[in-house]
């Protein structure tokens, strides 16, 4: 993944926010990274640009070689089918669905067979096999988290984006959560670009990039 | 994936929607509407299609021919010569006696060869099998129907006397190819051999025969016939074929199935409210699954067909379920209009299902797709940032298409534009004076300060939510009105006009006195002790001419207007004007009038026939015409059940044509000794008997109104499926206001004080408003048609009130009591 001069500013009203400003590095097939920087140093911000959720003021990312901005925004929802996995900070599970049924939903966007056979062997890996019809409201934090992350590495992402993956959990719940996520990164060997303010988890990837006003350091 | 995979994939995202229970309201909603609209369908399409079916056993032939005059020979001349067989018939109204009692029958005269199409039934004893008629009742004997026989007491080989003849009963028809009217109870029948008739001596001036030439044969034959015929028919004859298929009963059906769903629609349109509501919950509860499947790399496009092909599936399926409901709910409609019907129903056709279908997924996709194409607008950064809301809807576009959907679906209904315009604006109008009162008493009542807590709280939940408010209150209060409306107010009205007719108001009309008759009549009445009653001379004629302007039925768009242009009138003369009427133009003849070419005519049928004061109108009357200027407008009050003529003239004009006498006069009850003897020494009379008359026209509205009440019934439906909306669309916000209320130390029982507080506010208001529109419509119906003083209804506002209150306040209660049973911790971590 390359990242040139990138710059988000947003208008309100009369003035200009700028966000992010001309940052640029690029990350190697197979690197943990992490991002890490104070409230509002527009961390989420450029997780949403890496994840092409959203455009940058300008700037280019290159995504396996692709420029993602040259992309409309359907075709960087098809690049993000083919590459991308997330865990969110708020799990984001979708509330009608069983844990089973939100592991499967990729898959099945996807069209790829047997989804329902992978994501019970993900639950599985997880730790959740006993939980499977289980809606996420009957379910704790941690568990929460767990399906979210078992329906990020469902697809076998070569890229797994992490936003605060641990902010809503109890210190133990969120070491547990982190050594998952870690292991399952290694067992699939994909790319891991990791969000957050927590010191101890930074240490644990192989480079930490510091965001301060918008600024790369 | 293609087209199936994705269809596959929708379908197992609606499955899962709809096991989480955020399909069930809009399902509902589409449910009580198609069903609503289907049952009218399937009913209507049943009756349709048994008069289209059995149109020639109906009619008893292939083509008929009837006058109120006798045919001329060559009507039947010219059938037999074109190879068709021919029978005549005389059919007539006429007292029919037997056992010491008499009743007011229908006679048939055929002769040999009736029926030509159709089966005729009979049987000898009632209740045992019946076989089929091979031939027609032997001259000398009668055939009687069931309800004769049964209301004469007769036994086997009883005599019944018809006219001045005494004839035995050789047999019980049980069914009729050609039975009255087959909607109306027709009176009891007597079927007799046309050999017979002169015997009886029925056939004279006044009296009511019809006369009917019956042929049948191939279909080349018999359209020829038709031709020929229509050529020669002269006013007052008519023809009628299989394809005319009883057009009375036909426009009957038609108009009773344009207001039975138009009555329908009242659920659809409160089921589109249910729906807008539903759909509504559905984009805010699905914000988050759009934002993971964008995320997931579904484009936008993809995520709108995702939905698009759910909301069409889920329309189809709730469509199947209203269809269904609509099948049964037919059968107690056909049920409940038992007696009205008395053909016999085949099963329903497809067209309604159809008719339901469209109505079904015009509702839910009319209403629920600008909402889903606002879903496919959500920005998949909406995963990161919870603070991105709803993309914007269409705003108005959205409820511009579903207001048009609204209104094609009544136009459809209605079936002409005019009507449909005229429905949707009094729809709109309705719901919007109801929305404007109940935005006005909310806001009032939550003006009223209040010690207890929970009434406070029930309150200012009214008051935020103030819209929601006034769609519940309006939708519900629609639905109690129409129902208040049909059984209230439909049972005061019917008693206030009995109450207003004099207990001594003539109760037995006399009809058919022959002018040689009335010397004996007199002396009748003075050995009976009862004052001879008035006699009014009768002339029964034919208008032909307006001015210059013959006359004829296809003039008339007006169903009123053509029958009387087709038919005879009733008309009289006087020298003074009765005390029931009341002039309203030109100037009436005193007892020396100047001239005697003078009419003075009923001002109602004036205005339907488009005569003015001036015109001068032409009758015929047995071939002989005379005519007159309208001169004088009157009202006439018909509660009076005095006799009374639409057209009356001053002596002089009408004593040359045929006469005969009628009159009316209050007989005690329980003295039915002097009909008997009435009808044994005047067998020629027509005794009507009032009570009977209304009983029947009461019997008829109870059933009718029933059949309506039934599909209303539906709209109260669709009133508390908007109730359920309305509490689903706020639950989320009442379980986070439940939980910082428990957190703050209230109880449950406070809670649900609180809410049915609210609720019983909403019920309040809704009974309050159907009270009123119901009263509003009492008032109407009693001064413009019953004509009757009708002063408010204190038992409507009390049941409609109490009804409501304690009905809405429970369907509230059960809809929002899961609020108070969960645990509030539990609820604050799901919400944070």
């Amino acid at each position: 993944m390359r990242v040139a001069n990138l710059t988000k500013q947003v208008n309100t009203g009369d003035s200009t926010l700028t966000i992010l400003r001309d940052v640029s590095f690029s990350i190697a097939a197979g690197e943990a990274v992490a991002v890490v920087g104070a409230s509002g140093s527009g961390k989420s911000t450029l997780l949403g640009l890496l994840a092409g959720l959203d455009t940058p003021s300008s700037g280019t990312i290159h995504v396996d070689g692709q420029d993602l901005f040259a992309l409309d925004e359907d075709g960087r929802a098809a690049l993000r089918a083919r590459l991308l996995g997330f865990v969110f900070q708020s799990f984001n599970l979708l509330p009608s669905m069983t844990a089973l049924e939100n592991v499967m939903l990729p898959l099945e966007l996807a069209g790829t067979a047997n989804a329902a056979e992978s994501a019970r062997e993900l639950l599985g890996r997880v730790g959740l096999a006993a939980r499977l019809k289980h809606y996420p409201k009957q379910l704790s934090g941690g568990e929460q988290q767990r399906v979210a992350i078992a329906r990020a590495f469902v697809t076998r992402p070569s890229l797994l984006l992490a936003d605060e993956p641990t902010g809503n959990l109890d210190a133990a719940t969120g070491a547990e959560i982190i050594k998952l996520m870690f292991e399952l990164n290694r067992e699939q060997g994909a790319t891991l670009i990791l969000v957050t303010h927590d010191a101890e988890l930074s240490q644990r990837c192989g480079r930490v990039l510091q965001l301060a006003g918008g600024i790369l350091q | 994936m293609g087209l199936f995979g994705e269809i596959g994939l929708a379908l197992r995202l609606l499955a899962r929607d709809w096991r989480a229970g955020e399909l069930t309201l809009l399902a509902m909603a589409v449910v009580v509407a198609v069903a609503g609209v289907t049952t009218v369908g399937f009913f209507t399409d049943r009756v349709n299609q048994a008069l289209s079916r059995q149109a020639n056993q109906l009619l008893g032939a292939d083509l008929v021919v009837s006058a109120d005059r006798p045919l001329d020979a060559q009507f039947a001349v010219e059938a037999k010569r074109l190879g068709l067989s021919v029978t005549n018939m005389l059919r007539f109204p006429s007292m029919a006696a037997g056992n010491n009692q008499n009743v007011l029958a229908e006679i048939k005269a055929v002769t040999a060869g009736y029926p030509q199409r159709g089966e005729l039934r009979i049987t000898d004893e009632l209740y045992t099998p019946d076989r089929r008629a091979t031939t027609i009742p032997a001259p000398g004997t009668v055939w009687v129907d069931e309800k004769l026989y049964t209301r004469l007491q007769l036994k086997p080989g009883d005599v019944v006397e018809v006219g001045q003849s005494r004839l035995p009963v050789a047999a019980i028809i049980t069914q009729e190819p050609d039975s009255a009217i087959g909607f109306i109870n027709a009176g009891p029948r007597v079927m007799m051999n046309q050999a017979d008739i002169a015997a009886t001596g029925l056939v004279q001036v006044g009296s009511r025969i019809r006369y009917r030439v019956q042929v049948a044969g191939t279909p080349s034959a018999v359209d020829t016939y038709r031709a020929w015929v229509d050529a020669r028919l002269q006013p007052g004859q008519r023809v009628e074929s299989i394809q005319d298929a009883r057009p009375e009963i036909r426009s009957a059906l038609d108009r009773a199935e344009k207001f039975l769903n138009l009555a329908a629609l009242f659920s659809v349109v409160l089921a589109a409210v249910a729906v807008a509501l539903a759909a509504r919950r559905f984009l805010q509860r699905h914000l988050d699954a759009c934002a993971v499947m964008r995320c997931h790399g579904a484009s936008r496009g993809r995520v709108l067909r995702l939905y698009v092909i759910q909301f069409i599936a889920l329309g189809c399926a709730a469509s199947v379920v209203g269809c269904i409901a609509g099948l049964l709910a037919q059968h107690a409609l056909a049920l409940w209009l038992g007696s009205l019907v008395t053909v016999e129903l085949p099963a329903a056709g497809p067209m309604p299902a159809i008719h339901g279908f469209v109505t079904g997924l015009s509702l839910l996709l009319g209403f629920s797709l600008p909402p889903l194409l606002a879903l496919g607008n959500v920005p998949p950064l909406r995963v990161l940032r919870r603070d991105i809301g709803a993309p914007e809807g269409m705003g108005w576009l959205a409820y511009a298409l579903g207001a048009a959907v609204i209104g094609g679906l009544i136009i459809w209904k209605a079936g002409e534009l005019r009507l449909g315009l005229l429905v949707f604006g009094g729809f709109a109008a309705a719901m919007l004076v109801a929305g404007l009162l109940a935005w006005g008493v909310i806001v009032a009542v939550s003006q009223m300060r209040s010690t207890g807590v929970s009434w406070r709280f029930g309150i200012a939940n009214l008051r935020r939510r103030r819209l929601a408010s006034v769609l519940q209150v309006a939708a519900l209060g629609v639905g109690v009105m129409a129902l208040l409306t049909l059984t209230i107010i439909r049972g005061e009205l019917l008693q206030l006009w009995q109450d207003s007719l004099p207990p001594d108001a003539p109760n037995r009309f006399i009809v058919n006195i022959q002018k040689d008759q009335i010397p004996a009549l007199e002396k009748f009445f003075a050995a009976q002790k009862i004052a001879m009653p008035e006699l009014h001379p009768m002339v029964r004629a034919r208008l032909t001419r307006i001015n210059d302007r013959s006359v004829s039925s296809a003039d008339y768009a007006d169903d009123r207007a053509r029958r009387l242009a087709d038919r005879e009138f009733n008309l009289s003369w006087t020298t003074h004007m009765q005390k029931d009427n009341l002039l309203v133009a030109g100037k009436f003849w005193n007892e020396k009038p100047q001239r005697s070419d003078q009419f003075s005519m009923e001002d109602g049928i004036a205005r339907s026939l488009g005569i003015k004061l001036g015109d001068v109108l032409t009758f015929d009357s047995a071939g002989s015409s005379f005519a007159a200027e309208v001169t004088s407008l009157r009202k006439v009050d018909w509660d009076s059940f005095n006799v009374n003529f639409f057209l009356v003239a001053p002596p002089g004009l009408l004593e040359q044509q045929p006469v005969s006498f009628v009159t009316s006069f209050y007989l005690p009850p329980g003295n039915v000794q002097l009909l008997n003897a009435l009808v044994k020494e005047f067998p020629n009379f027509l005794l009507i008997d009032v009570a009977q008359v209304l009983a029947q026209v009461q019997a008829m509205i109870t059933q009718v109104s029933r059949a309506v009440q039934f599909v209303f019934l539906f709209t109260l439906l669709a009133g508390l499926v908007v109730l359920y909306a309305a509490i689903a669309s706020t639950q989320d916000e009442r379980l986070y206001q439940a939980t910082i209320m428990r957190t703050l130390g209230a109880s449950r029982a406070q809670l649900a004080r609180a809410n049915i507080a609210e609720f019983a506010v909403i019920g309040a208001l809704a009974g309050l408003i159907a009270a009123a529109g119901a009263n509003a419509l009492g008032y109407a119906l009693a001064s413009r048609i019953v004509n009757v003083g009708y002063s408010f209804s204190l038992t409507v506002w009390a049941v409609g009130i109490a009804c409501s209150i304690v009905g809405i306040a429970a369907a509230g209660y059960l809809g929002t009591r899961q609020v108070l049973q969960i645990s509030p911790l539990r609820v604050l971590r799901q919400l944070s």
